[in-house]
């Protein structure tokens, strides 16, 4: 099958490369060996942001290069390591009870409500609206809406009011897992159980069997519906 | 776009699905499934493999890939590091800035130790953050360690050693607890309830989940939470050759800065590798599922020292992965489609398995329908099989996978495919070393003061892996492992640094009459994607 080739601009040079690749790949056909800027290369690590334009264009664009596929004309930029204002807190401290996220992230409140983090997405979050629900103190929802974050940090490189949005949703998400979502009943016994002893008592009866009387039990055993 | 061929075979999908719904494959017999893993997994394919001329593995057969890094030279000379000029002396080096690493880190930094991790990419930029489908734990009602033992023992083919994964499936519930004390937000109901499902060869619903972003959910916290404790990290820092001291004892590491080539040189008192997996080495021409730097570099660095390997011919290929479209070739297909009741269908539309067999052997039953049953559909390189997506859906109702896959959903979607609607196109891909270096109940190796946690180490799983029990391997030996350090940087006083090891390796090589060019740890892969390059 012959391959449709495509003309663009990778980091403001002039290359051609076949049109099925992603952003990614066009660079490492381009010739490039990438150190940074690429992570996992599925999607879920967030470190490979670019910036671009199409050739002629005057909008900027934003995405995770191995998530996206090249296009003809496309100008390339590269985002690798934006900085954002972590703030530290000891889990064990803090309380979804108080302010806590206005305390550390008072910058959320100077949201203009432009949308420009929305916009840059690659997951297509609404970012603007978990930083409100963060304003308004409702975690949990924060936490949700902000879940699927890969931490890419695009939202923070366009945002006027210079918030840290992946850092406001990880805090959000961990209050919740914590405090905020039920206990785990299940999950408690189980760990007493385990600190008692019973649980180790019993594997190390199962344990003690000869392989065949194992094999027997492992090609028998009842399988939840 | 879809060619004809695949529309074709698409439609018999379709046209089989409302009777298969009801209807479950039989699950094969133990002599049904020794059987086609000998005819048709990729580790039985001998030439695949390499014997070892070398080392503490001399005489046994690991990936061909592999055996080239293991037996290769060192990035250095034994001379051109002056060890007496000490960039960084900690307690704790851990090598790895993944899952495995970054649970060591919290739990040495817990127990008093100054600790540094040194990671080749960005922290987080590793297997765990693409781990889709969840974690094991014996948790529930109507399960236990026990029989959480068992299911790992008979899918694991009766080779793990007994007290590691004893350890794995007795403290799997604790490491459940502390994820979720650390903020983890698992799947619950309204009760907290966990919402919990089979994975391939379990025989009880205990996959705990955080949608499919199990894996991100888990390191995102992980890597929060060595911040907040102001634990030192380096990135873009691959270790290159271990130290040892003039007793043989683990004693820190020769680190490059990827950025300006610069060595470094990071004393420790204690050494941890948790540098992963393997995925990016291609054995016998797989795409792979693993993140950019899975290079096998830990297993390299410790075998140079003398640490043993277990199992390293013992791959997994991971069933499902991304057949079509080429964007995202390889990528992962997480196994909790198959346990939300996505069916395997061959392009006849036939289901020609049941979906949660274990993965060694729903690999190996996809590469005999595409080979010899000649009922694969022919897509990017070879042929594949179908994934029947859209059953899930009919079985849970409208909304499931949006909830339960929205990692999936959200891949395929940019690529134009909406896998609630139209079945996807998946074969194996190269997914986890099961093997790697051997450990002890403590995390800790044959070479003193030098621990393994994460999917460079092997045994715990034996040569298979069950799906959920790799997230729940980093956590639980992680701990272990940066317990353990900890402890032992306390007792322990290094002599003379030294890297005499490179010259005893290379004299090894020399004598065993293997003369190379090739240097290791390989670090990352070189793509050119067709291009040929001068």
């Amino acid at each position: 099958m012959q391959e449709e080739m495509v003309e663009v601009f990778l980091l403001g040079k002039k290359y051609t490369v076949p049109s099925e690749l992603t952003i990614m790949d066009a660079m490492e056909y381009a010739g490039y060996k990438l150190v940074r800027g690429c992570g996992c290369r599925s999607g879920f690590c967030g470190g490979c942001a670019v910036v671009y334009r199409m050739k002629g264009s005057h909008e900027l664009k934003v995405c995770l290069s191995c998530q996206t596929k090249i296009e003809a004309g496309m100008c390339v930029g590269k985002i690798e390591s934006y900085p954002i204002n972590k703030k530290t807190f000891d889990i064990e401290e803090i309380k979804p009870t108080e302010n806590i996220m206005g305390q550390l992230y008072p910058e959320i409140y100077s949201c203009i409500g432009c949308n420009a983090c929305t916009k840059g997405c690659p997951q297509g979050l609404n970012v603007m609206q978990y930083i409100a629900y963060a304003q308004r103190g409702d975690y949990e929802k924060c936490a949700h809406a902000s879940f699927d974050c890969v931490g890419c940090n695009i939202c923070a490189s366009r945002c006027p009011a210079q918030i840290s949005h992946s850092a406001v949703g990880l805090l959000a998400r961990r209050l919740t897992g914590k405090y905020l979502a039920p206990q785990s009943e299940h999950l408690n016994k189980r760990v007493s159980e385990i600190e008692k002893g019973d649980c180790e008592k019993m594997l190390e009866q199962l344990m003690q069997k000869p392989l065949a009387e194992m094999k027997e039990l492992y090609n028998n055993r009842e399988i939840e519906k | 776009m879809l060619t004809a061929e695949m529309l074709k075979s698409m439609a018999n999908v379709e046209k089989t699905r409302s009777a298969r719904m009801n209807v479950t494959p039989a699950r094969m017999s133990a002599e049904e499934k020794d059987t086609l893993l000998q005819e048709y997994h990729p580790d039985y394919r001998q030439s695949g493999f390499t014997v070892l001329s070398v080392g503490p593995n001399k005489g046994s057969k690991v990936p061909t890939e592999l055996a080239e890094l293991l037996q290769a030279n060192s990035r250095i000379k034994s001379d051109e590091i002056d060890l007496d000029r000490i960039d960084y002396d900690v307690d704790v080096l851990i090598i790895g800035g993944g899952g495995a690493g970054t649970s060591a880190a919290i739990e040495a930094d817990k127990a008093g130790a100054k600790v540094l991790l040194v990671t080749k990419l960005k922290m987080g930029e590793a297997n765990t953050m693409m781990a889709e489908g969840g974690i094991q734990a014996a948790d529930k009602e109507n399960d236990s360690p026990a029989i959480h033992y068992l299911d790992a023992l008979g899918g694991g083919h009766y080779s793990n050693k007994p007290e590691l994964l004893k350890r794995l499936v007795h403290d799997g519930p604790l490491a459940i607890k502390w994820l979720n004390d650390l903020g983890v937000m698992f799947d619950k109901d309204e009760k907290g309830v966990m919402v919990t499902t089979h994975g391939g060869g379990t025989s009880r619903k205990r996959m705990h989940a955080a949608a499919d972003y199990t894996g991100a959910e888990i390191m995102r916290v992980l890597r929060d939470e060595a911040v907040n404790r102001g634990i030192t990290t380096i990135d873009y820092a691959p270790a290159i050759e271990l130290i040892l001291d003039e007793n043989g004892k683990a004693a820190g590491a020769v680190l490059m800065n990827y950025d300006t080539g610069e060595y470094l040189v990071a004393k420790g008192k204690t050494v941890i590798i948790a540098t992963g997996g393997a995925g990016r080495l291609h054995y016998q021409g797989f795409p792979t599922s693993n993140h950019y730097g899975a290079t096998a570099d830990g297993l390299v660095l410790g075998y140079r020292v003398g640490a043993e390997l277990i199992y390293a011919d013992a791959i997994q290929y991971h069933p499902t992965g991304v057949a079509y479209p080429a964007q995202i070739f390889g990528a992962l297909v997480t196994e909790k489609v198959r346990s939300l009741g996505a069916m395997l269908i061959n392009s006849e539309g036939e289901a020609f398995m049941h979906p949660l067999e274990t993965r060694d052997v729903a690999a190996a039953s996809i590469i005999r329908e595409c080979t010899t049953r000649g009922k694969g559909v022919p897509a990017l390189d070879g042929s594949a099989v179908w994934l029947d997506t859209p059953m899930i859906e009919m079985i849970h109702g409208a909304g499931t996978i949006e909830k339960r896959l929205p990692g999936m959903l959200r891949m395929y979607g940019k690529f134009g495919i909406d896998l609630r609607k139209e079945p996807i196109l998946v074969y194996p891909t190269l997914h986890y070393q099961n093997g790697g270096i051997l450990i002890n109940e403590q995390a800790g190796t044959k070479i003193e003061n030098l621990f393994v946690a994460g999917e460079a180490v092997g045994g715990i799983h034996g040569t298979n892996r069950l799906m959920g029990n790799s997230l729940l391997d980093i956590i639980v030996f992680g701990r272990i492992a940066g317990k353990s350090a900890a402890q032992k940087s306390k007792e322990t006083q290094l002599g003379k640094l030294t890297l005499s090891h490179i010259d005893k390796f290379q004299a090894e090589l020399a004598a065993a009459g293997i003369h190379t060019d090739k240097v290791s740890p390989l670090l990352l892969p070189t793509y050119t994607h067709g291009r040929k390059v001068r």
